[in-house]
């Protein structure tokens, strides 16, 4: 691999795939606090409209989601848009609904008898949220969200197919270029996997700050233990469902 | 707005060659994903550090790459190794393989919830290995995750469409080849809809089966 097209295409690339990736998972983050207290909502109403969200971005392909926003949004509405964004959109909206889920499970968790405390402390409904249940649902959440975050790491490998210059993307183009697969396509591999690690490690540094806060000791962790998904089977697939 | 149904009627017969080889991945991947999925799960439980610590590094890392990549990996590295293969079935293959690192966890769960008495009883009986694993400790670990394992179908269905990019052309494969030839995006509206109405009655069984199941 020369040099030149390394720094043409692959650290520009780099850098796409980790803008992409603190871009999507802040609007999903965005999203995903709103959605989550709606679903707990005493309005049924309020409920199923939230919920209709979760389901619909569930049972859908996000990479086909990302295709219809990027192709099919802008001749229906006649607007036009950067790649970038219908990238951005499409895994922020879709990892949104998977993370309310993560919200709404924890705030579930929350003791009733808290809510009722704030209710005797004569707490409106904002301070019992603000400063009862998410202060205490907070570490709950994270581990599900840092299983969620490698996911939408890989996830935005997806925005090369709609024509995002990241990494996947650099990439492909090197290897059309250069006639040549292995180096590039197994240090993109090694690349993801050393970014999913970072984030992971970073993740349970959140953690133990955030249960120590909270009063709660913070597990000891092995080299390979924090990448082992806690709750693959509720969080990984989204179709679970934390109880 | 400019919705055209003739679009539709058109593109209806490609769908159908789309559905066909989507389901097809689905199946075998599923195969692959459950059964690889299985045999992680037991080697990590192995006594011997020789196993457990390859296959752990092995499935940590095909865990933590993205499926396109992996595919990209199969479809252009593999074959100047070794055999070269169909779209179609390197598709099944990086679909299973990178599910089975999924599975296994969900495998894994199943065997730490069964109870210990259980593992002491065989050792009791003086069951042999093989034995204890195959007929005291799966079938009540099996039994257990099917839910779970039914979500990954769902979840591998949803990311199949993945395999357009190696020219595997499923359903959405399908859509984008007829939408770019002729400059039109109602195709790919259907495949979006075609993706609820297959996914979301087929997360609603697997709520009733796991109501059914674990219990």
């Amino acid at each position: 691999m020369s040099s030149e097209f390394f720094g043409n295409w692959f650290l520009p690339g780099i850098w796409i795939t980790v803008q992409v990736t603190f871009l999507s998972a802040a609007l999903a983050f965005v999203i995903a606090f709103p959605i989550g207290v709606l679903r707990t909502s005493r309005l049924w109403i309020v409920r199923f409209l939230a919920g209709a969200y979760f389901e619909i971005f569930r049972s859908t392909s996000s990479l086909v989601f990302m295709f219809w926003i990027a192709f099919t949004v802008p001749p229906l509405f006649n607007i036009s848009f950067q790649p970038m964004f219908a990238g951005v959109l499409a895994l922020g909206i879709t990892y949104g609904a998977y993370a309310s889920e993560i919200v709404r499970g924890a705030l579930a968790a929350v003791p009733p008898a808290q809510r009722e405390a704030g209710i005797a402390l004569n707490f409106t409904p904002m301070q019992r949220l603000r400063r009862i249940e998410l202060p205490q649902a907070w570490p709950e959440m994270i581990p599900p969200f840092n299983n969620l975050l490698i996911e939408l790491l890989k996830g935005t490998s997806l925005v090369s197919l709609i024509a995002v210059a990241d990494m996947t993307f650099a990439g492909d183009l090197l290897r059309l270029v250069k006639n040549e697969s292995a180096p590039i396509y197994t240090l993109l591999l090694a690349l993801y996997f050393v970014f999913a690690f970072i984030l992971t490690r970073g993740m349970r540094l959140l953690e133990r700050h955030a249960k120590k806060r909270v009063g709660q000791t913070p597990e000891k962790t092995s080299l390979f233990g924090g990448l082992r998904a806690k709750s693959s089977i509720d969080v990984v697939s989204g179709t679970g469902g934390a109880k | 707005m400019n919705w055209n149904w003739d679009h539709v009627d058109e593109f209806m017969p490609l769908f159908w060659d789309g559905v066909e080889l989507t389901l097809k991945a689905l199946f075998f991947g599923t195969l692959i994903a459950f059964s690889l999925g299985l045999v992680w799960a037991v080697a990590q439980r192995s006594e011997k550090k020789w196993i457990r610590w390859p296959v752990t590094v092995v499935t940590e890392f095909i865990r933590n790459t993205p499926l396109l990549v992996q595919l990209f990996f199969l479809f252009y590295v593999v074959p100047e190794w070794g055999p070269s293969m169909s779209p179609l079935t390197t598709g099944i293959v990086g679909l299973g393989l990178h599910y089975s690192t999924y599975t296994s966890e969900v495998y894994r769960a199943g065997i730490e919830g069964v109870p210990a008495g259980q593992w002491e009883a065989a050792t009791a009986l003086s069951l042999s290995k093989r034995r204890t694993w195959t007929s005291v400790i799966l079938p009540q670990a099996v039994r257990r995750v099917i839910p779970a394992l039914g979500n990954y179908v769902i979840v591998m269905l949803k990311e199949s469409p993945q395999m357009a990019a190696i020219g595997a052309l499923d359903m959405l494969g399908q859509a984008q080849n007829y939408s770019q030839t002729t400059f039109t995006f109602e195709a790919i509206s259907v495949v979006g809809v075609a993706f609820i109405v297959i996914a979301y009655p087929a997360s609603l069984l697997l709520r009733v089966l796991e109501r059914r199941l674990v219990r």
